[in-house]
């Protein structure tokens, strides 16, 4: 296949950035997205030009990292995959494709179509984690947890970090991002500890991260390579709601 | 800065605000439409005259007025908020989006359906709240709200003009409704989709029998 790329440049976070276009030819379809950028950016360099910086680590779906936003959605055309698991094939001969990187305030941009997270590990950090002792595996395993609540949980905890979410937000809103978290561990006997605790630090850092307030468009679901539900949202609404109603902490 | 003011100005306290007011809003609109739709019992307006009678005097309509302009300069306030902070949470924006991929276009154009509301609610406010409430032309017997409503609607720029005012109603109301006990927390398997089916049939409803006095009047149906 032969395409025609417009991709976002820009030298730093401080530069001014723009979209240039690159011809790709003799494209396989059976090649990934991010296999196609290896082949542009191998073109680049024979070339003496500067690569396209973008992130990959994984490339089977599991890590996030391969943020691209590409003909204006997140991870490109099909629904509930990475960008890494996006084939050519999803695309025709002759078209023309532009990639961009996630925008958002708090995903700053690094470089071309990398951008800086760790707003999120910063969310994580303000509390997304179990710091009570549990036992040992034998002792976990004698705190009894309904299959339903056990899915339900592990289907928030299938979150993988990407942004995308992020990215589809008309607001920029990381909603579904911090809901997974905080279902996930808010569902299961351990986190419950800390759930008030918990969900109210977590939102108080999304919010000091810059990121909107969600208008409930359902964007961020339909973007997420995970499909996380938006009953995740309204189950953080919920607990913070409550949390803040009925907690002890009177500074968060 | 307190505990409260804290939750009320995070991103889920004021959309908190934002639902609340606007189911609110909602539950007037009930009210509004029902006691409006008296005009269809077709008597010259005898028993819808009578109703405005009496939401003009009695105290707990009055006091429940002032509540509901607070509620609604509060829905407005917040939602510039929220804007404005939205817009600064994406500084610089894609060339390229396609949001109709992934929601519903006026979920995404709450903003504008409400600024096209806010026009409406001014004009029509001017047109009958002002008249009634302001003046004396209804107290003093030379005018009857029924009389003011033949008037106004006479001229076929304020019909068009309500119509349209109907349709941005229509889907304001097809996204928020359902989004206000989202943002609630008011999740559950079995309830949200009434919740859902309601709030549509709420949001089709209301605006179609608003929508029809002006018309019905203007084509001479109600006399
Ligand atoms: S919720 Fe979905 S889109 Fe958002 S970060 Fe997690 S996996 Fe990515
Ligand atoms: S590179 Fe790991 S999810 Fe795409």
């Amino acid at each position: 296949m032969n395409l025609t790329l417009k991709v976002w440049r820009q030298k730093n976070g401080n530069a001014k950035g723009e979209l240039k276009t690159y011809p790709v030819k003799d494209i396989s379809p059976d090649m990934s997205f991010l296999e196609m950028f290896d082949v542009l950016n191998e073109e680049l360099i024979t070339k003496g030009d500067e690569p396209v910086a973008f992130d990959h680590d994984c490339r089977e779906g599991i890590c996030g990292m391969c943020s691209m936003y590409i003909n204006g959605r997140p991870h490109g055309p099909l629904q509930g995959v990475t960008t890494c698991q996006l084939h050519m094939r999803s695309f025709k001969d002759g078209d023309t494709i532009v990639v961009e990187p996630w925008r958002a305030a708090a995903f700053p941009v690094i470089k071309d179509l990398t951008v800086d997270r760790t707003a999120f590990d910063r969310i994580i950090a303000s509390g997304g984690y179990v710091s009570v002792n549990t036992g040992n595996a034998k002792d976990a395993n004698n705190i009894l947890i309904g299959k339903e609540e056990a899915d339900e949980a592990f289907s928030a905890a299938a979150c993988i970090g990407c942004g995308a979410c992020v990215a589809a937000c008309k607001n920029a809103s990381a909603m579904l991002f911090v809901s997974a978290k905080v279902s996930q561990l808010a569902l299961l006997p351990q986190g419950q500890v800390e759930a008030k605790t918990r969900v109210e630090k977590m939102v108080a850092q999304m919010d000091a991260e810059g990121f909107g307030s969600c208008t409930n468009t359902g964007a961020c679901h339909a973007e997420c390579p995970k499909e996380i539900s938006l009953e995740h949202i309204a189950r953080l609404n919920r607990e913070y709601l409550g949390a803040k109603l009925s907690s002890n902490n009177v500074s968060i | 800065m307190s505990w409260i003011t804290k939750t009320l100005s995070s991103s889920i306290g004021k959309k908190l605000i934002m639902g609340i007011t606007g189911l609110f809003l909602c539950s007037f609109l009930i009210v509004h439409c029902g006691l409006n739709a008296l005009i269809f019992a077709n008597d010259h307006g005898e028993l819808f005259n009578a109703g405005a009678e009496f939401m003009a005097h009695n105290i707990f309509i009055r006091t429940m007025e002032i509540v509901l302009f607070l509620g609604i300069l509060l829905h407005i306030y917040q939602a510039l908020m929220l804007t404005l902070q939205n817009k600064k949470a994406r500084p610089v924006g894609y060339a390229v989006t396609n949001g109709n991929a992934n929601s519903k276009w006026y979920s995404r154009s709450m903003g504008l359906l409400g600024t096209l509301l806010l026009i409406f609610l001014i004009i029509h406010l001017r047109h009958f709240w002002f008249v009634s409430r302001l003046t004396d032309e209804i107290t003093s017997g030379q005018e009857t709200l029924f009389g003011e409503m033949k008037e106004v609607f006479e001229s076929p720029l304020w019909v068009v003009l309500y119509v349209l005012g109907n349709v941005s109603l229509a889907y304001h109301l097809m996204h928020g409704f359902q989004s206000g006990f989202q943002t609630l927390g008011l999740n559950h398997r079995k309830y949200t989709p009434i919740i859902q089916s309601i709030g549509f049939g709420f949001s089709i409803v209301i605006p179609f029998v608003f929508a029809l006095m002006p018309l019905a009047i203007f084509f001479k149906f109600i006399q």
